[in-house]
């Protein structure tokens, strides 16, 4: 375990994890929106990466997706931008959100000697369950990297035991059935699943999908140790796209307090 | 011969196959292969299966020896195996048949599909009116411009169409949103995929219900030929499922088989569906299969005029055929496919689908090469009322 995730697994804060898309609406702007986001008190950042196929994503994360395909941003250039993340200060751990096919292209050795060297501290295939993972788990502990396991309220009890267990980094428990987006109520049962989760993880229990509000945030404070929030930062991203483009400075000041107004104030 | 140990027990078909998809539908697959090989274990179940093929379906299809082309094509005499004369004109019933009864059978009564130019899809939302079973059927944008005729006859049976916006609008999309409803909904839902592609057990159970054609192939053909084989097996591919379950009897016997794929415009231009040719080890849809995609591994839209070949991945046992070699894999531009329609026309008075018109392209080609005691069967997998439209634009357009 590194420095980094280190930090991350001492905190004692409801640990704050956004995703953003690389490249959307510019790798610039992918910077700044990064630093500014651990400025507000993110404690992981989550670094998508553009795809044709993404069959996880609701639309907005699509969309998201459309822009940074757009900007020719691809899986080499994502982990070459942590580089210039980690030059121009940013110190949280960054988990590359990537679909499988992606990696077998670059190549599955090449990507994770880059990502070492990059400064990248996790990987998270939302198209490459356990069943298949054994290789690029394997070759992701050579290179230091944690392999974020996903488990989903249909995970089977001992699957789920199992994967809390070996799970590295942080433990992304989705909140509901379903592809990444907003959403206005959570799967009933949900408490229970988390508890389990916890029951077993040696790392921190992270909830996801669906996340965009204060309140539904606070709802989900102490059964899990931190959240994700993905479609409702990058929806306003999208809002946010033509002041990012070309009056970046303003725009990055209406993002900081739209990330403020939607953060638990003790999770900072 | 060299496939007798595929698939394994991970779903594998040497590297090809697997199951990539995302952790909330794991069980379910679990579930669905536990249920199918339960299924096809009880011979209570194949029995209602057999039953429904020939009261439902009016199966068994005939093996129509093509007198007059044969004598016009010249060396070998050709045979079609009439998959055009199932119930709702394709093979595409025998597969969602099979899935039905075993959704009925786990007890769900939705389902969910994919559909491209609408053939699975009116399939799927015919064995939902059968069986009584609530249907969506997820369908490209520009797909449903294309296709109205299926888009209307799906919705007389009483099945949802839903159009599909994201990415290309065509198949691929559509098979990404009903993968992501799938998701959603997986709890009490069937997803009723439409050929032999998808995650494991999907593969196999398409190539389960689909072997029919293969096996009264097989068994019509000994009983006009005392006991012999046919010389050459020819079938299109898009994702394959006549292909693979035309080919199933026979991969372990010494026929040549010959899997045609669409090359659109050609191999050797960009507008092409030439998965095999063409393409590269990628995933998609939940399997590890040859597609047809960018270095970096963005997946590419193909190109053929019949819209039931222009997909951009293909089977993943098809693409173990192909590595092993056991199957020829060829393609065949739209112009060949568009000559060998009008052949077939003219000399048997059969409008085949422009998908079978592929195999028939390519049987054509063959044929002359052989002796004129021998014999190749083609797979007619469908009959082309739905392609009229296309038939009329290219007539209008190119004459």
């Amino acid at each position: 375990m590194n420095k980094r995730w280190k930090v991350f697994q001492h905190s004692s804060d409801y640990r704050f994890t956004p995703y953003i898309m690389a490249g959307d609406p510019c790798e610039e702007a992918t910077i700044e929106l990064s630093l500014a986001l651990e400025e507000c008190g993110a404690h992981a950042l989550e670094l998508g990466v553009p795809y044709s196929d993404p069959l996880a994503d609701g639309p907005v994360i699509q969309r998201a997706g459309m822009r940074g395909l757009a900007q020719n941003m691809n899986l080499e250039k994502t982990v070459k931008l942590v580089a210039k993340l980690r030059e121009r200060g940013l110190k949280i751990p960054v988990i590359i959100f990537t679909y499988y096919n992606l990696l077998l292209q670059l190549g599955e050795n090449r990507f994770l000697k880059l990502a070492e060297n990059s400064g990248v501290d996790g990987v998270l295939v939302p198209d490459l369950p356990y069943e298949e993972s054994g290789y690029l788990q394997e070759m992701c502990s050579e290179h230091n990297l944690a392999l974020i396991s996903l488990v989903s309220p249909t995970t089977r009890e001992e699957k789920l035991a199992k994967l809390s267990r070996e799970a590295e980094g942080f433990l992304y428990c989705i909140s509901s059935l379903g592809v990444t987006g907003v959403r206005s109520e959570f799967r009933a049962g949900l408490d229970d699943f988390l508890k389990a989760a916890k029951r077993n993880s040696r790392v921190p229990v992270l909830v996801g999908f669906g996340l965009s509000t204060r309140e539904q945030i606070q709802q989900f404070d102490g059964s899990s140790d931190g959240f994700i929030v993905g479609s409702a930062i990058v929806k306003k991203i999208e809002e946010l796209e033509s002041d990012l483009l070309t009056n970046r400075e303003e725009a990055i000041k209406t993002f900081k307090s739209y990330i403020e107004s939607l953060l638990p104030v003790y999770s900072r | 011969m060299t496939t007798a140990t595929v698939p394994d027990h991970r779903g594998r078909y040497g590297v090809f196959g697997g199951k990539y998809v995302p952790e909330t539908i794991m069980f379910a697959l679990e579930e669905l292969e536990t249920a199918f090989d339960e299924a096809i274990q009880d011979k209570e179940f194949n029995e209602l299966f057999q039953k429904e093929l020939a009261i439902y379906s009016g199966r068994p299809t005939p093996l129509t020896r093509a007198d007059r082309l044969s004598e016009y094509n010249g060396g070998a005499s050709i045979y079609l195996k009439r998959e055009d004369l199932n119930h709702t004109g394709a093979h595409k019933i025998n597969n969602a048949i099979g899935q039905a009864l075993l959704a009925v059978r786990m007890g769900k009564k939705k389902i969910i599909a994919e559909t491209g130019a609408g053939q699975h899809g009116v399939a799927a939302a015919t064995v939902a009116a059968k069986y009584g079973l609530s249907c969506k059927v997820y369908m490209g944008k520009e797909d449903i411009r294309r296709q109205a005729l299926n888009v209307f006859r799906m919705k007389l049976l009483g099945a949802e169409v839903i159009e599909v916006t994201s990415g290309s609008q065509t198949l691929k999309d559509a098979t990404n949103e009903a993968i992501r409803e799938w998701v959603a909904a997986v709890e009490d839902t069937f997803y009723l995929i439409g050929s032999a592609v998808g995650p494991y057990p999907y593969p196999k159970m398409v190539k389960q219900f689909q072997q029919v054609i293969g096996h009264e192939t097989e068994s019509q053909f000994k009983e006009i030929h005392y006991e012999k084989l046919p010389d050459a097996v020819v079938a299109c591919v898009g994702g394959g499922s006549n292909a693979i379950g035309m080919f199933a009897p026979f991969i372990e016997k010494e026929v040549p088989l010959y899997g045609i794929e669409a090359a659109g415009m050609g191999v050797e231009t960009a507008q092409h569906a030439a998965t095999l040719s063409k393409g590269s080890n990628g995933v998609i849809h939940g399997s590890l299969t040859k597609l047809l995609q960018t270095s970096e591994g963005q997946i590419t839209e193909p190109y053929s005029i019949s819209a039931g070949l222009d997909y951009p991945g293909i089977g993943p046992e098809h693409a173990y055929l192909h590595e092993t070699k056991r199957v020829t894999y060829e393609a065949v531009t739209d112009e060949e496919a568009l000559q060998a329609l009008k052949l077939l026309c003219e000399n048997e008075g059969i409008l085949c689908a422009l998908e079978s018109a592929h195999a028939v392209a390519y049987s054509l080609k063959l044929a002359k090469k052989m002796r004129k005691d021998q014999h190749v069967v083609v797979c007619l997998s469908g009959r082309g009322d739905k392609d009229v439209h296309t038939l009329m634009e290219f007539e209008e357009g190119g004459e």
